[in-house]
């Protein structure tokens, strides 16, 4: 019996599947939240580690509850709304920042079959809501009603539209290759698809530099360094965040780290294989799937954070030219490229529906 | 020639990776940060912390009430009362220092004739009030006892220079 027919079975239709639905996004939401925790102090211990500094060491074991103390500080502080604020967008805009954050989660498969939502389009699903994350910047940053905040706002806009559009035409290619919109699809394409022996997209040489250019725009989209504009300490203060406090800056700030975990998770998914071990090897099939998905997720994780202790900041022009000048075209011709590919060796020969 | 290279090695990304390299060489490099409450780092025997007001080894205090530091005080931090004493010595009867109003530049110490109030090599005295940090007489000798050690050997080790 599934999870969802027990409850059904006990509460009958409509409250049972409510429930069952309940308890498995309560199933997500938690660990994501926790995950979010581990990941600021994971990104503050190995950026301290590159500048052969220690970082947090003193709350908890090896400053593991730093965060925690963090946030605890943060929710017991008081909620300033700058008096010429626009107070319902003000309030507003963090909870969409957050919800949206936490709602991709959805499609997302944590091993075979472990997903919410099996969505056949489960990638443009993905693609919808982080658009959609935008609205929660411009929002803060509009309601804020201060020039920081504004300018900080208008930079993510342009820049998370700019780079989305270079994103759009790396997923092409990859569901070209998986025929699939369908995320648990797309990893289960990856099976073997190189040689017979390695999974993952990321071993393809055509895909190869998808991947990485689909790393540097999952940088852009989740405002990381050296693509932080809209945040800029140096010249914004803190960008759309600045006039916010207490709990609303909290939740822009998990909001923030729970994309860039979400596109630590999508990464693996798209172009490692998902929870497929790197090697089709049986006795690789031992260590559970989820186990290799957290490994590929805690990897990308790490890229993340040392990426963002490598390199500077972009100036906007730069950050401009970068998308539309450089990913935008390559992006573009790189799928003519893969699609020809696949047309001259009959890949869309066995697709659904060809004809 | 030298556009086109350049341009394939900003589309290979050669110099991110040189970064990235260079990054994680120094990610596996032994910390250079001192685990400060564990680990602190050396002080000079002229360093200037916490003040003190030292005794004789006969458990005679020393200051002569000769206000000296208190005249010298950039900050005026150091108020001084004195009268003699019954036996018809000149002790002070209050000696306060303002530790809020203190700058730590050692003139009191410099400027003291017979090496009565110091400044120890204590550094870590902060408090959670500022009432606290009002020192009177007796949290002044409290500390001279507590650090007497450490004062004289710091007097030594700086004597040969003076």
């Amino acid at each position: 019996m599934t999870y969802t027919g027990w409850f059904v079975e006990q509460f009958g239709q409509g409250l049972g599947w409510f429930l069952a639905n309940l308890t498995l996004i309560l199933a997500i939401a938690f660990p994501v939240m926790v995950g979010v925790a581990l990941a600021v102090y994971a990104d503050r211990k190995i950026w301290a580690a590159m500048q052969m500094r220690r970082g947090p060491n003193v709350v908890g074991p090896f400053g593991l509850l730093q965060t925690f103390a963090d946030a605890a500080k943060l929710f017991l502080k008081e909620t300033i709304i700058p008096s010429g604020a626009s107070t319902g967008v003000f309030l507003l805009a963090p909870m969409i920042s957050f919800t949206l954050a936490l709602v991709v989660w959805a499609v997302m498969p944590f091993d075979a079959g472990m997903v919410l939502a099996d969505l056949n389009v489960g990638l443009l699903y993905v693609f919808a809501v982080s658009s959609m994350g935008v609205y929660g910047i411009i929002m803060s940053g509009w309601a804020s009603n201060s020039k920081y905040a504004f300018l900080g706002g208008l930079r993510s806009a342009a820049q998370m539209v700019s780079y989305e559009v270079s994103m759009g035409f790396i997923l092409v290619a990859v569901m070209m290759y998986a025929q699939s919109l369908n995320l648990s699809d797309i990893v289960m394409s990856q099976k073997g698809n190189v040689l017979g022996i390695l999974n993952g997209n990321i071993f393809n040489p055509l895909l190869f530099p998808m991947a990485i250019m689909f790393f540097i725009t999952a940088l852009a989209e989740t405002n990381r360094p050296p693509f932080d504009l809209p945040e800029a300490e140096a010249e914004l203060v803190a960008g759309y965040q600045v006039e916010y406090s207490s709990m609303s800056f909290a939740l822009f700030f998990l909001g923030e780290y729970a994309n860039i975990l979400f596109m630590c998770a999508l990464i693996p998914t798209l172009f490692m294989g998902g929870w497929l071990p790197p090697l089709d090897l049986p006795f690789l099939y031992i260590v559970p799937g989820f186990v290799w998905f957290l490994i590929k997720m805690a990897f990308m994780f790490f890229v993340f954070a040392w990426v963002k202790a490598a390199v500077p900041r972009y100036r906007y022009d730069q950050l401009m030219r970068l998308g539309w000048k450089v990913f935008l075209p390559l992006s573009l011709f790189w799928v003519v490229v893969v699609s020809g590919w696949l047309m001259f060796t009959g890949h869309f020969a066995t697709a659904p529906g060809a004809l | 020639m030298t556009a086109l290279l350049r341009s394939a090695k900003s589309l290979l990304l050669l110099e991110f990776v040189g970064g990235l390299w260079l990054t994680l060489k120094y990610f596996f490099r032994p910390k250079v940060t001192l685990n400060y409450p564990y680990e602190k780092g050396p002080v000079s025997p002229r360093f200037r912390g916490e003040h003190a007001l030292r005794r004789y080894p006969n458990g005679e205090e020393r200051c002569i009430a000769c206000k000296l530091c208190e005249a010298v005080c950039p900050a005026l931090a150091i108020t001084i009362e004195a009268e003699p004493r019954d036996d018809g010595s000149r002790r002070t009867t209050r000696y306060d220092i303002d530790m809020t109003k203190c700058i730590y530049c050692g003139l009191c110490q410099e400027a003291c004739p017979v090496d009565a109030i110091v400044e120890t090599p204590n550094f870590e005295f902060s408090t959670e009030t500022r009432e606290e940090l009002i020192y009177t007489k007796d949290k002044l000798l409290a500390n001279g006892e507590k650090w007497e050690r450490a004062i004289a050997a710091n007097i030594a080790a700086d004597s040969e220079y003076r």
